[in-house]
């Protein structure tokens, strides 16, 4: 059963071939078997899943009418608040907070009936693209456990690649949900900026954080997109619009006269050779398909990297001033006569991880006077530079598109005290976060030197995201038919029974 | 090369209320200079003329009429503090020597 898309599982429970219940406990089966080795949970709440399921079970047989995927299981992100259960956002100084409210994420989530089963590990405050700098110890990679399952929300996209859920939820900042889905082999979505409400999503970089959505096809991912979205008062940012219907896009799959357009500067040198090589497959499969494939120069990406180690740094050095040992979390050095600064400097030391240190000083570096225009100023411009690119360029082309990650998963440890080579491997996905438009990264397949999964990106402009959908559909079905199946199911077992 | 001193870090540290120990003072100055140099990247472009972008949306002020909503009781509120008294954030001194 848990092998199964959440969409197969969603007719099997309204069939009544199934409950929620057997399916939660498959899922709590599969964690207890597997979890050991993969590591993506920081905290299992079996007992309030159970009850959730036990619940929609419930209301199910009174015959009461559900959604979709009322009685589905969910991985989510440890970024998320979830009101009495223990919420950290990987790092030690929220060790042992629990939030007395969920985040709209969570509500609408809870709303629709799905089963919350636990919080997923992620690099300290989201920042990271490996999940080695959690403070809880890394995530493994389902494909190989001597791997990192990329970052930050590495927790949630190993989740669903290792079959302890159908369902994630992560976010996205530089690309924390693409670039995990492509080195785990799943599907993963990062929504238009403001599609998604922000209430209880701890804050990193508040212009380029967005949560969403993660699943092994990319209809159960529209199934799970479609219940996050959504206008919401408590946050200023929310659109207040209409948002496009993404789960009918998803059944479309139709690209017949699309324009694609492939960017120029993302790809070729820089590009590990079989993550080229399945990317410009992937290319041949859309035009055999009736897509005609353009070439767009977008010029400013070139320093899409540069101005997002800028800002991001930036906004945390600003956001994380929250985390000050007065009202919730660590507190250290409040012996007799210590003042409040003192043991604010003792708490932040102890509490923070070395990459979010290392942030937050480069924050306040670049926001300092005598530098703020040099740098900071500087960003900002640049990325107006780079959103005029990304118009020109769907000028011309309906969607964009370039690998998702320039390699496949690498060794933990390899890159973890070399911050730019760390840095490097979100040079594809962070354009998107920097104009405030939509990505999804779709498995291409395997690469032929490592056999580890290749991600492809497509990218929509704004509150365009069914187009993501309609194009990733229909080259994920053209690949499925050629492959004899979905990419993965060729992933290893693990321990356990699939 | 760019570059930051331990001296200047510690500055940055101290503005940023983390009491950094030497030896991570020491390390992260010696990681600065390369991390600057690829960031500083953003100066090589010609920006005369170009405005600053601080968001992908243009922004406006939200407003609501201020109206009593329930909220969250003390208890709750206090739930996660790390010392409190009387229903209140106990907090350490934050004026000088305690009279």
């Amino acid at each position: 059963m848990i092998n199964q898309t959440a969409a197969a599982m969603s007719e099997a429970l309204v069939k009544g071939e199934v409950t929620s219940t057997q399916l939660t406990q498959a899922h709590l089966d599969r964690i207890s078997d597997v979890d050991t080795s993969v590591k993506a949970f920081l905290h299992v709440d079996a007992e309030g899943a159970l009850a959730q399921a036990a619940r929609v079970d419930a209301d199910r047989s009174s015959g009461k009418k559900l959604h979709p995927l009322a009685g589905i299981p969910l991985a989510l992100k440890d970024v998320l608040t979830q009101d009495g259960i223990p919420t950290t956002a990987g790092s030690k100084i929220l060790q042992g907070w629990k939030p007395q409210y969920d985040s709209t994420v969570v509500s609408k989530i809870k709303e629709a009936g799905i089963v919350i089963l636990g919080k997923t590990n992620m690099d300290e405050f989201a920042m990271g693209s490996s999940t080695e700098n959690s403070a809880y110890g890394p995530t493994f990679n389902p494909w190989d456990l001597s791997r990192t399952p990329g970052g930050s929300s590495g927790g949630s996209a190993a989740a669903v690649s290792a079959f302890e859920a159908p369902l994630a939820i992560g976010s996205d900042t530089g690309g924390s949900i693409r670039q995990p889905a492509a080195l785990t082999g799943i599907v993963g979505v990062r929504p238009t900026y403001g599609a998604v409400s922000r209430y209880g999503l701890i804050a990193y970089s508040s212009s380029l954080d967005q949560a969403g959505p993660f699943g092994r096809t990319v209809l159960d991912t529209a199934l799970l997109h479609d219940v996050m979205a959504g206008h919401d008062p408590k946050d200023a940012t929310s659109i207040n619009g209409k948002f496009p219907d993404v789960v009918s896009a998803a059944q479309k799959r139709d690209v017949k006269g699309l324009k694609i357009g492939v960017i120029k500067q993302l790809q070729g040198e820089g590009y590990q050779k079989g993550v080229q090589a399945r990317f410009d497959e992937s290319l041949q499969v859309l035009a055999s398909l009736g897509a005609e494939i353009i070439e767009v120069d977008c010029p400013s990406f070139e320093y899409a990297l540069a101005a997002y180690y800028l800002i991001a740094p930036s906004e945390c050095s600003s956001n994380l001033a929250r985390f000050d040992a007065m009202r919730y979390g660590l507190r250290v050095g409040d012996s007799d006569g210590a003042s409040a600064e003192a043991v604010m400097s003792a708490t932040r030391n102890a509490g923070f991880g070395h990459e979010v240190k290392r942030r937050i000083i480069l924050g306040a570096y670049a926001l300092s006077s005598g530098y703020y225009d040099a740098y900071y100023g500087s960003a900002q411009k640049i990325r107006t530079l780079i959103i005029q690119d990304y118009a020109k360029a769907f000028a011309q082309a309906d969607v964009l598109v370039s690998p998702t990650a320039p390699t496949t998963a690498f060794k933990i440890g390899e890159k973890s005290n070399d911050p730019i080579a760390m840095y490097l491997g979100d040079v594809a996905t962070i354009p998107v976060n920097l104009a405030g438009i939509c990505g999804m990264s779709l498995p291409a397949g395997l690469a032929d030197e490592d056999g580890l999964p290749v991600g492809f990106q497509i990218m929509a402009p704004a509150m365009c995201d069914d187009r993501l959908y309609n194009v990733g559909g229909a080259l994920e079905a053209a690949l499925a038919s050629q492959w004899g199946g979905h990419l993965i199911s060729k992933a290893p077992a693990l321990g356990g029974s699939k | 090369m760019s570059s930051l001193s331990r001296d200047d870090v510690a500055k940055l540290a101290a503005l940023a209320r983390i009491e950094m120990s030497e030896e991570e003072l020491v390390s992260l100055s010696s990681q600065f200079g390369m991390i600057l140099d690829a960031v500083a990247r953003v100066q090589e472009v010609n920006l005369d003329g170009v405005v600053a972008t601080s968001h992908p949306q243009p922004i406006q002020n939200v407003f609501r009429e201020d109206q009593v909503r329930p909220s969250l009781t003390p208890e709750q509120a206090l739930s996660g503090a790390p010392a409190q008294e009387e229903q209140r954030f106990r907090v350490p001194q934050i004026l000088g020597e305690a009279e």
